[in-house]
């Protein structure tokens, strides 16, 4: 147990440097352009090439990953260009925006997940089945911003009952709470059909299985043969992808964040990108990545918390 | 005969599935009764219908079964009145089943105890204490060692007999008064196969319940079942009394049956097989008259194909019914012999070359601990100083259980993999070290394999010309036009016609997809083919014609045939030496007559014990081997049998290995054991005193 | 001669003449699912090949009278956008840039998941364990981060868009690769074509990427779907191709401030992206239960 964390702790590590390096390498190809987007196109060559300078950008790009890692290692993110702050001051706030909404969006694919896709799964191409999985299809095929449309043309246009942007600008109660509805929908109803859809799958695969079978002749009721056999053996193989949406939850919210001007992760990503902000990219990715591979590690441990073939080989 | 109501009875039963191409009549008009305590062995082919029955009986046909017609009772009650909380009791409670596949019909995630006490909670109402109790005595019962560490285990964590044992227990669990038996000993190994038909054979007499035991072995059959129907494309087309139906064979298609089986102490030079002509018809063109009647011998245009023939009484015999309106005109059953057996073996007897010869062959695969190597890590050794050889034109056998090495030992003279140390030569060639990849073409051309598994033999994306005439081109170095000629040619020698070169396999039965890899492998004209398990995925009538297709093929070649197999009846049958071999050993290596008749081995002695022959005046000793094999990590350090033997002598064969007796005629016996009291233990199948 | 007795009454059997591609076309009728699909994906391949015929306007004119109402009229059955472009015309040329760039796409990533999964699959090994280690690397990468550096940093086009969308999917057709190669290296036919002497690549490519095809089919489509998802995401985010050309997810980002007013010029290329997508992501549910019924 020790040797699997141990190793899974050491991938983690390898993962952030590789990936933060590789954003450094990426982004030096155009070095000048971080102080032009700081001084505007106004600006002189000799200005930018004094910035440039000041800021250190011109020297080897393995040198200011060093360094930069070092600031990283000592608990400093760096300073943003495009939000002239130190990183951690918007990166925190802007975090701490996104988990409100990946928490509830969450909250909600866990459980209906589950029972949408062992309710379609148990009776293979019942019509329960079929309605729920060409759902899931439908809802997951439309893409963030084109469901974003539709929800507001609907709750915003033409019934009046939402607000169509969420600055969280008011206070709280309803007002702020009406402010995440929309999208929260929209999250849940682009990830929902996939989650879904794999749990289904795997009900359906489970429910062929002999010792289904042997449940049912033994005599269970159909409602035990499900909670009983079938339930355990089909959350085996969706739980790791379950586990990885909190990933696309935290980070994959940047469409999301774009149609309701929601203050979040996603949005100072976008940000942070269009102007070159290296600081923040880092950042927003070591973050990222921390969550994608914690994900991982997770979703393998329970992996092997639920397939006694694994724990006990 | 009681006048008790039958625990189960079969009244003009007709099943069908319901499928996008129409209804399949599978079972069209099936009725058979079984008494209290009764066992009924129904066997067949493949595809006959028998593990249709079997679900029927448990009313459970899935989605596209259906009962069409007829009655299925229960203790007198009809099935399809009972409501789902009606049938939910009888089910588990009052009839129970065991599975073919043990290890996919427990379920993997819950552990052993948990899965056999739900019995008695659901059935009798029993307290989770009371259900403990109740499932360790089962366990015991069923000769599992340490029942309370079983009851905590998990399904993997257990052999697949043991696996077997547990599912046996479950189905007792409730005293159920009808047991039905779906192959329940296919895919075990032999030894382990004798000793559950001999506990199953144990607790039918302890609990007193009825069995239908569904098997395509008519050996399992004659060690549990009181009765036998054989069954023919959803027809029972005869049934009886066991010593009855094996004495008198009425209906054609069990004559056939019996034809096709090499029985052991049968050999290819007193007892031919004769397979059944012709295919079984498709259940959607089912013919007028007897379903058998375009594959029967003795088939009467219009008496037998005009109308549906009754099933009959066998005269003087109450219980012995058959379906064929000619029975009494057929001549008495007797197996087919060759007159000329004293001939053809004078002929095999000739000094011929060798042509392989092995030398100290070991295979060792080593485990490492970790990805990086290190320290740590065990060494598993596949074959363990193995020597064998075989001469030109005859057919070497390799028998022995699952994890025995033979394997192994085919990969290695293929190529696929290399041996660790000693010698394979081939003609004048060492190509023990040579990997395939290595190996010229002209070796490659002299030495080609038969795989096992009909459905991965051949690539599904390609059509049956190109498999053969790609071989052709690689090892004949010919053209492409040539080649597909004589592609033609390979189909006719193995008999298949010229136009299935267009086929893709999946338009292909098993047999003729094995007749295919066949023709594959004569491409290059081998001087050794290597044949592992070629026949073990097929129903006994194709069995039959693929084993006289190699042997037919082997002498107009003069082949050398390496034939590896766990079944020792085709062994008996096919081959003129016989190694066998346990992990990773040989353990008696000699002639087939010299092998099978003492001395033997410990080893080979219990093997023939538990070969399931279907014959039931044939006496068998019984031996029972204890314990399962040891894992090839951990072999024991003097003879590797010691775990296991009943003859085991002392310490000696657990602490050191095992001298080797040779005889005059090149005899070879690993033991402790001196040869002198080898030689006489009893023969292990003998006759019945007449 | 003696025959065996046939594989049985199956289904199989019936179909046996229709062979190859044309079996699945053949069976794809029996789902109903992945028949709409494939009627959605077929209606906009020939919109998109026909673009130049359908297409009522230049989609890049101004129709600045219409401006005055762009609501769908006689003129613009779709209406205009807020610069007076008719949205029928540039929803037909749009489907033409996301009908490119999408498939060129996938296959770039697919050659490239081919080649390195058929490589770690066969030779198994370090290789494998690099490959994978890599393939990992690059998965746990936010896939929206990596879009957005390589877009803002090296200019939006459609090469970059290929590239981006490339990279980020090539690893995960490794894997799947990888994964159907290890499974189907322990087939006999392999070993029986390794004993006649074929070399590694006609073992890869002709033994066993064939028989991979069902699930790989399937795959593209499903990756049809998310990669026509992911230009229309860049494109709302303002990453997508240069303007004026006519695209999607532009097309929804430059009118969605008007959506008060005219909701019509955003929910047009919305319905049209979405209809693709399902058209896809139907398709490849379709091929996927057939492909599971044999």
């Amino acid at each position: 147990m020790t040797a699997f964390f141990a190793k899974r702790a050491g991938y983690l590590l390898l993962t952030m440097v590789v990936v933060s390096f590789a954003i450094f390498t990426i982004m030096e190809f155009t070095p000048g352009q971080v102080a032009r987007k700081v001084l505007g196109p106004f600006a002189t060559q000799l200005q930018v090439d004094m910035l440039t300078e000041e800021m250190g950008l011109n020297r080897p790009v393995v040198v200011r990953y060093l360094e930069w890692a070092g600031n990283v290692l000592q608990g400093d993110l760096g300073r943003s260009t495009l939000y002239k702050q130190p990183v951690a001051n918007v990166l925190w706030d802007r975090l701490g925006n996104t988990a409100i909404l990946a928490a509830i969006a969450f909250a909600i694919i866990v459980p209906a997940s589950i029972i949408l896709g062992v309710a379609a799964g148990m009776r293979e191409a019942s019509l329960l089945d079929r309605t729920i999985s060409i759902g899931g299809i439908v809802t997951t095929s439309i893409p963030e911003f084109a469901s974003g449309v539709f929800l507001v043309s609907i709750f915003v246009i033409w019934l009046g009952w939402l607000p169509g942007t969420s600055t969280l600008n008011t206070g709280g109660g309803w007002p702020l709470a009406s402010q995440l509805v929309l999208p929260v929908a929209v999250m849940v109803l682009y990830d929902l059909g996939y989650v879904v859809r794999m749990v289904r799958a795997s009900m359906v695969e489970v429910m062929t299985r002999p010792y289904i079978r042997t449940a049912i002749l033994k005599g269970l009721s159909f409602r035990d043969v499900i909670l009983k056999h079938a339930l355990r053996n089909a959350m085996i193989a969706p739980f790791t992808v379950i586990l990885l949406q909190i990933n696309y939850l935290v980070t994959g919210v940047v469409v999301v964040e774009a149609v309701f001007a929601y203050p979040g992760f996603g949005r100072l990503i976008l940000e942070a990108g269009l102007s070159q902000d290296v600081a923040v990219i880092e950042a927003a990715t070591l973050v990222a990545v921390f969550i994608t591979v914690m994900a991982q590690i997770i979703g393998d441990f329970g992996y092997m918390l639920l397939n006694p073939r694994i724990r006990f080989s | 005969m009681t006048q008790q109501t039958p625990v189960l009875e079969l009244q003009n039963a007709s099943i069908s599935y319901f499928t996008r191409a129409g209804e399949i009549n599978v079972v069209p008009d099936l009725s058979f009764k079984l008494e209290q305590g009764e066992a009924l062995g129904l066997v067949g082919e493949s595809g006959c219908g028998k593990s249709t029955v079997a679900f029927a009986v448990m009313s459970y046909l899935g989605g596209a079964g259906r009962l069409t017609s007829g009655r299925i009772l229960f203790e007198g009650r009809d099935m399809s009145s009972m409501s789902a909380a009606e049938l939910r009791q009888i089910r588990g409670g009052k009839m129970a089943m065991v599975y073919q596949d043990p290890m996919s019909s427990l379920n993997p995630v819950m552990r052993i105890g948990q899965q056999l006490i739900e019995v008695p909670i659901i059935h009798q109402g029993a307290s989770k204490k009371e259900a403990r109790i109740r499932a360790l005595h089962m366990l015991k019962e069923v000769n599992l060692p340490d029942p309370e560490s079983v009851f905590e285990r998990y399904p993997h964590q257990l052999s697949g007999g043991q696996q077997q044992r547990v599912v046996i227990a479950m189905a007792l669990m409730a005293e159920p008064s009808l047991l039905v038996m779906d192959e329940p000993t296919t895919g075990l190994d032999v030894t382990v196969e004798a000793a559950v038909l001999d506990l199953v054979r144990r607790l039918r007499q302890v609990h007193n319940s009825a069995i239908v035991f569904i098997s395509h072995n008519l050996g399992t059959v004659v060690r549990i079942c009181d009765r036998i129907g054989v069954m023919y494309a959803g027809e029972l087309v005869e049934e009886g009394p066991i010593s009855e139906v094996f004495r008198r064979p009425s209906h054609p298609y069990t004559r056939g049956l019996l034809n096709c089986i090499p029985a052991l102490g049968s050999d290819k030079h007193s007892t031919p097989l004769v397979p059944i002509p012709g295919q079984v018809p498709p259940a959607l063109h089912r013919p007028k008259g007897c379903i058998f009647s375009s594959r029967c011998a003795y088939v009467v245009q219009g008496r037998c194909t005009d109308h549906r023939i009754p099933m009959e009484h066998v005269r003087d015999s109450g219980r012995h019914r058959v379906q064929c309106v000619r029975y009494d005109e057929l001549d008495p059953y007797r197996r087919p012999t060759t007159a000329t057996s004293a001939a053809a073996v004078a002929a095999e007897e000739r000094e011929a070359d060798s042509v392989l010869e092995i030398e100290h062959l070991r295979k060792i695969y080593h485990q490492a601990a970790s990805i990086f190597g290190g320290e740590g890590g065990y060494d598993v050794k596949a074959l363990n100083d193995i020597s064998l050889s075989a001469k030109r034109g005859t057919t070497l056998a390799i028998v022995g259980e699952s994890g025995c090495g033979k394997s192994t030992l085919a990969k290695v003279l293929t190529g696929l993999e290399e041996a660790t140390s000693g010698t394979v030569r081939l003609e004048e060639t060492d190509i023990g070290k040579l990997s395939v990849e290595k190996r010229g073409t002209e070796i490659k051309r002299k030495l080609q394999m038969v795989f096992q598994n009909p459905d991965s033999t051949l690539n599904p994306s390609h059509s049956v010309g190109y498999a053969i005439s790609r071989s052709l081109r690689r090892l004949k170095r010919i053209g492409g036009r040539q080649a597909r000629q004589e592609a033609r040619q390979l189909m006719e020698t193995v008999k298949l016609p010229a136009d299935f070169v267009m086929r893709k396999p999946r338009q292909l039965s098993g047999g003729q997809k094995q007749r295919v890899a066949i023709a594959r492998a004569l491409a290059g004209d081998p001087d050794l083919v290597v044949a592992d398990e070629p026949v073990s995925a097929l129903d006994v009538s194709v069995q039959a014609a693929i084993i006289n297709l190699l042997m037919e093929i082997q002498s107009g070649r003069d082949a050398t045939l390496l034939f590896i197999s766990h079944d020792l009846s085709v062994v008996r049958y096919l081959a003129d030496r016989v190694a066998v071999m346990y992990l990773g050993k040989v353990v008696e290596f000699g002639s087939v007559e010299d092998v099978f008749n003492p001395p033997y081995h410990p080893y080979t002695e219990a093997l023939l014990s538990a070969v399931p022959i279907p014959d039931p005046d044939l006496q068998q000793k019984r031996i029972i081997l204890e314990g399962s094999i040891p894992s090839v990590t951990d072999i024991p350090k003097g003879c590797p049998f010691a775990t296991r033997c009943p003859r085991k002598i002392g310490e000696i064969c657990d602490t050191t290995p095992p001298p080797e007796h040779r005889t005059a005629s090149g005899h070879r016996i690993l033991c402790h054991i001196p040869l002198d009291e080898l030689k006489h233990f009893e023969p292990v199948i003998s006759t019945a005193a007449e | 001669m003696a025959v065996e007795t046939s594989p049985g009454p199956t289904r199989r059997s019936l179909l046996a003449p229709v062979t190859g591609r044309l079996r699945q076309i053949a069976l794809l009728r029996e789902s109903p699912v992945g028949m709409v699909g494939a009627a959605l994906v077929l209606f906009w391949a020939l919109v998109a090949l026909f673009a130049p015929f359908l297409a009522p306007y230049d989609p890049n004119a101004n129709d600045y009278l219409a401006l005055a109402d762009p609501t769908p009229s006689a003129e613009h059955w779709l209406g205009t956008d807020n610069q007076g472009r008719d949205m029928l015309s540039r929803v037909i040329w749009g489907s033409r840039t996301v009908l490119t760039v999408a498939p060129i796409a996938v296959i770039c990533a697919y050659v490239i998941g081919c080649l390195f999964g058929l490589l770690a699959g066969y030779y198994r090994g370090w290789m494998d364990t690099v490959m994978m280690r890599i393939a990992d690397i690059i998965l746990s990468f936010p896939v929206i981060i990596l879009y957005i550096i390589i877009i803002a940093t090296y200019g939006p086009s459609a090469a970059n868009i290929v590239i981006a969308v490339t990279f980020t999917a090539a690893p995960q057709i490794i894997r799947i690769v990888r994964g159907l190669t290890l499974e189907i290296r322990e087939r006999d036919y392999v070993a029986a074509a390794k004993m006649r002497g074929e070399s590694t690549w006609y073992i890869m490519l002709v033994e066993i990427l064939p028989n991979a095809r069902g699930p790989l089919i399937v795959d593209a489509c499903l990756r049809m779907g998310y990669t026509i998802i992911a230009i229309g995401v860049l494109g709302f985010l303002g990453l997508g191709l240069p303007p004026p050309d006519p695209d999607w997810g532009g097309m929804v980002k430059d009118t969605y401030g008007f959506m008060s007013i005219w909701p019509h010029m955003a929910l047009i290329p919305c319905a049209a992206i979405s209809s693709l997508v399902v058209g896809f992501n139907l398709l490849a549910d379709g091929l996927r239960e057939i492909s599971l019924r044999d």
